[in-house]
């Protein structure tokens, strides 16, 4: 029985397995629509999402699976002052698998060692987001046609977006990355991740404020939110929150073959008009999430 | 200062001067009944000053403990007041309930019950992190 936590559990191979599949999904809707009949998912999300919890649902329906779970925490029994672990064992006797969200980092870990089911960590506050990051991986795919050499832009809040963090951790298991790291000195990319990261796969990589002066180079333009909730005060959030905004204007310069990338939800930092150009590829990445995470399932409950 | 020597037990050498107490809390000695000697600033030859616990009895002292705090500190262990074992110490890949984890962020903070657990990620810079939000052990 295996679970997923961290986005670096699975080898570079898996993950072109689950791609491999999620494509065939994409390819064979028929096929698969049946694969989890009279299974069931639980999604206990301890704080709000709608985006990732839809999609899990989403995911596990059109597999022919049924879904159960609640989706804030005080529609739980953590309001009551439940331990995540004893949450984690409860759910296994209704459930095949689970998707949790949950503010504190490390609670969807907590629960892989008490469940006696697979246990998908759906978001644990800035830390892990690996099911967004398998998201993101079939979505440069399935776009650009590889993983490896390719330009990546990061842009915004490299700071505290966890998507960046891993998307970075996992771009950097291919051969011919480079990153171009674009943010305010505020919301730089942690040193950490510059060093032990970076550094330590030695991948070429460079950091500026000037979104426009290096928007000829890339492949990948990957932009991300200023999140409020990441800030531990309003003041240093309004101020930086519209930072980097991306318009038509702005991709004047950039490749055909761009691809924009965005987690969302989005606030306003790529402008609504940039939405028509065939190179905003969110909407389209938002659907991968759906059939990246429908392979995850049937890898976790090992269904053929 | 005169200290006597021991019949049966542990002696803890070459802890940096002024580390003692910090082993002395962690290996948890005060909850020993047996005479146990902190002995200061003793000079060494190759550390200049060191200081030295002995414990009159013996005892299971936690290896990973110590390999966490000081992986140059050695452990001696006497039987019939003859040393029959010298212990090197390596940094352990784990630590459990040796530091706490820091994050306001992690789960640790909010289930009190959960053990504080720290891996080895780099050896080289000595760097632990909590297997729960990977922060640094500080």
């Amino acid at each position: 029985m295996r679970s997923l936590i961290d986005i670096l559990s699975l080898t570079t191979e898996e993950i072109d397995e689950l791609i491999a599949v999620a494509e065939d999904i994409i390819a064979n809707p028929v096929k698969y629509r049946d694969k989890c009949r009279y299974k069931k998912l639980a999604t206990l999300f301890f704080e709000p999402s709608t985006r990732t919890r839809l999609s899990f649902e989403a995911a596990m329906y059109e597999l022919g699976g049924q879904v159960l779970g609640f989706s804030e925490a005080n529609s739980s029994s953590a309001a009551k002052g439940e331990s995540v672990a004893d949450t984690a064992r409860t759910v296994s006797c209704y459930a095949d698998i689970i998707a949790m969200r949950h503010p504190k980092e490390g609670a969807p870990l907590v629960a892989s060692m008490a469940a006696s089911v697979p246990i998908i960590n759906a978001g644990d506050g800035g830390h892990n987001h690996p099911t967004q990051t398998l998201t993101d991986l079939l979505t440069i795919k399935r776009e650009k046609g590889r993983l490896n050499n390719l330009t990546i832009g990061f842009c915004g809040d490299l700071k505290f977006g966890r998507t960046v963090h891993s998307l970075i951790e996992a771009m950097s298991r291919y051969t011919g990355i480079k990153v171009v790291l674009i943010s305010p000195y505020e919301l730089q990319l942690p040193g950490y991740l510059k060093k032990e990261t970076l550094d330590a796969k030695g991948i070429e990589y460079k950091e500026t404020t000037d979104l426009s002066a290096v928007m000829p180079e890339l492949d990948i333009l990957y932009m991300t939110r200023v999140q409020r909730e990441r800030f531990f005060n309003e003041e240093d959030y309004l101020r930086l929150k519209d930072s980097y905004i991306l318009t038509p204007e702005k991709l004047v310069d950039a490749k055909e073959d761009l691809a924009i990338l965005h987690p969302l939800p989005r606030v306003n930092e790529i402008h609504t008009s940039v939405d028509a150009d065939p190179r905003a590829c969110y909407f389209r990445q938002v659907l991968n999430g759906k059939f990246i995470r429908m392979a995850l399932i049937l890898k976790l409950l090992e269904v053929e | 200062m005169h200290i006597d020597s021991i019949k049966n037990g542990v002696v803890i050498d070459h802890i940096k001067a002024g580390k003692s107490m910090e082993i002395y809390n962690h290996l948890e000695l005060d909850k020993l009944d047996c005479t146990v000697a902190i002995i200061k600033n003793v000079s060494s030859k190759k550390m200049g000053r060191k200081d030295i616990i002995k414990v009159d009895s013996e005892m299971e002292v936690d290896l990973d403990v110590l390999g966490y705090i000081d992986p140059d500190i050695t452990v001696n262990i006497i039987k019939n007041e003859v040393l029959c074992e010298k212990k090197k110490l390596t940094l352990p890949n784990q630590i459990k309930d040796v530091v706490k984890c820091k994050n306001p962020r992690c789960i640790t903070t909010t289930e009190q019950d959960l053990p504080h657990i720290f891996k080895l990620t780099n050896a080289e810079t000595k760097t632990y992190r909590c297997i729960y939000c990977e922060s640094k052990a500080k």
